[in-house]
């Protein structure tokens, strides 16, 4: 910013905007500060980037990668928001919501759920050509103020990755391989664990969906007033476009 | 344009809570606008049970949770040009399809019954039966999305749609100009 490391910086496309960067940013934080939004959900602000639900794609000199994880290159022409891209990360949050039970009228998250804003966002609209997994997992209310319903975890790992890093308590933890891989809890249920409500990995923020659940504080915002009623998700990163 | 013939609409609940029905009337004074386009034929609007001729639109409101479900389902197929699967229940089965995974249950539908009409704490039911007259339809295993039944043309998004995007959507495909919905308009609840 101050010129002494003009060296450093340098500039790339995406969707043919001309884009700043300096050495070490990945395509993600380059885009963000430039008001290009690239959609994401396992990434989130002030969290270490883990590139594992891939919804932020995109193709840079012509391969497929995650633009969480990708440091940013001079030069480079990085597509986003094309139609084959757009697609295939419309298969992907479609596959999210028939992988788990994601019932968005009786969730208390509706309407402030980033997996939901992202179907719309992306445009979910049409007759689905997958089949609905309906799998029974389980829902843990035993701590007295949270509570998990793990219907509704997208393994995105954000919970994880917020106790360790900013908690400092590994609360939450992934389990199992492959299409079995879960995020769990610490001990035989949430109440063995350390989880207080005030931690970091049980905000509102940082479960992208319903499945952390802060008791005695659900449907308090009237529909109308939740956060993605008043406009796409990621029009704040947009608007600094403007 | 007032030549046009006017198009024949169809409509069903089948698993559903008739909300959406409510919400086809949440498009107010512009129904007086919409009658002008359109008959309405088989529908609980008009308390027709059975379609009169083929149809131009039908709308189809809840999944599929029982064999009668199923085939009203088949038969507004067969009698319709365009199906729309209308709110969350005809799109994903919505709330009825929570039975469908009940936790630690292997048998959903039955723990569901039985708390439903014998284990629960609050029932008053004095024959400690699950209904089963024969003329009962018969109850699926488990509560299927109308797309997972008949091909479905287009779904109207909405627990219940409100009725903007009802009319929106139904102005625009009777006059040939749908092309997706609005970003803005798209609520899943």
């Amino acid at each position: 910013m101050s010129g002494t490391k003009r060296e450093t910086g340098f500039t790339f496309t995406i969707d043919g905007v001309e884009v700043k960067a300096t050495a070490g940013m990945t395509i993600m934080e380059a885009a963000d500060e430039a008001g290009v939004y690239i959609p994401r959900l396992c990434d989130h602000e002030g969290l270490r980037h883990q590139g594992s639900c891939r919804v932020c794609t995109v193709k840079a000199g012509g391969r497929s990668v995650a633009a969480c994880t990708q440091p940013a290159a001079p030069g480079q022409s990085v597509e986003n928001e094309t139609p084959h891209l757009t697609k295939m990360r419309r298969d992907l949050v479609e596959m999210l919501f028939h992988e788990g039970n994601h019932l968005c009228p009786i969730c208390e998250a509706s309407g402030n759920c980033e997996l939901q804003a992202m179907a719309y966002r992306l445009d979910m609209t049409e007759a689905t050509r997958f089949p609905y997994l309906e799998p029974c997992r389980s829902l843990d209310a035993s701590h007295p103020d949270i509570a998990l319903d793990t219907n509704r975890c997208i393994s995105c790992g954000r919970c994880i990755r917020a106790s360790q890093d900013v908690d400092g308590k590994g609360v939450f933890g992934y389990v199992g391989r492959g299409i079995h891989r879960r995020v769990a809890v610490n001990g035989e249920n949430l109440a063995d664990t350390d989880a207080e409500a005030t931690d970091h990995a049980i905000s509102r923020e940082v479960c992208p969906v319903g499945c952390i659940i802060r008791k005695r504080v659900g449907f308090a915002v009237p529909i109308g007033e939740r956060e993605f009623d008043h406009g796409l998700i990621g029009h704040e990163i947009e608007e600094k476009r403007k | 344009m007032s030549e046009l013939p006017k198009a024949r609409v169809a409509t069903a609940s089948l698993a559903g809570c008739f909300g959406c029905h409510m919400a086809i009337l949440d498009i107010d004074e512009r129904l007086i606008e919409l009658m002008k386009l359109v008959d309405v034929d088989r529908s609980p609007l008009t308390d027709k049970k059975r379609f009169t001729e083929r149809c131009d639109i039908g709308i189809i409101e809840g999944g599929c949770c029982n064999e009668e479900n199923v085939h009203v389902l088949h038969d507004f197929r067969r009698n319709c040009d365009v199906l729309i699967a209308l709110g969350q229940c005809a799109i994903m089965g919505g709330l009825p399809a929570m039975r469908n995974a009940i936790m630690h249950s292997d048998a959903p539908l039955r723990e569901c019954l039985d708390e439903a009409y014998i284990t629960g704490k609050y029932i008053r039911n004095t024959t400690h039966n699950v209904p089963n007259d024969p003329a009962l339809p018969l109850l699926l295993d488990e509560v299927y999305p109308c797309s997972q039944v008949v091909e479905i043309d287009y779904q109207i998004p909405g627990c219940a749609p409100s009725g903007d995007i009802i009319f929106d959507t139904l102005l625009k495909l009777l006059t040939g100009k749908f092309r997706g919905f609005e970003g803005d308009m798209i609520r899943f609840d």
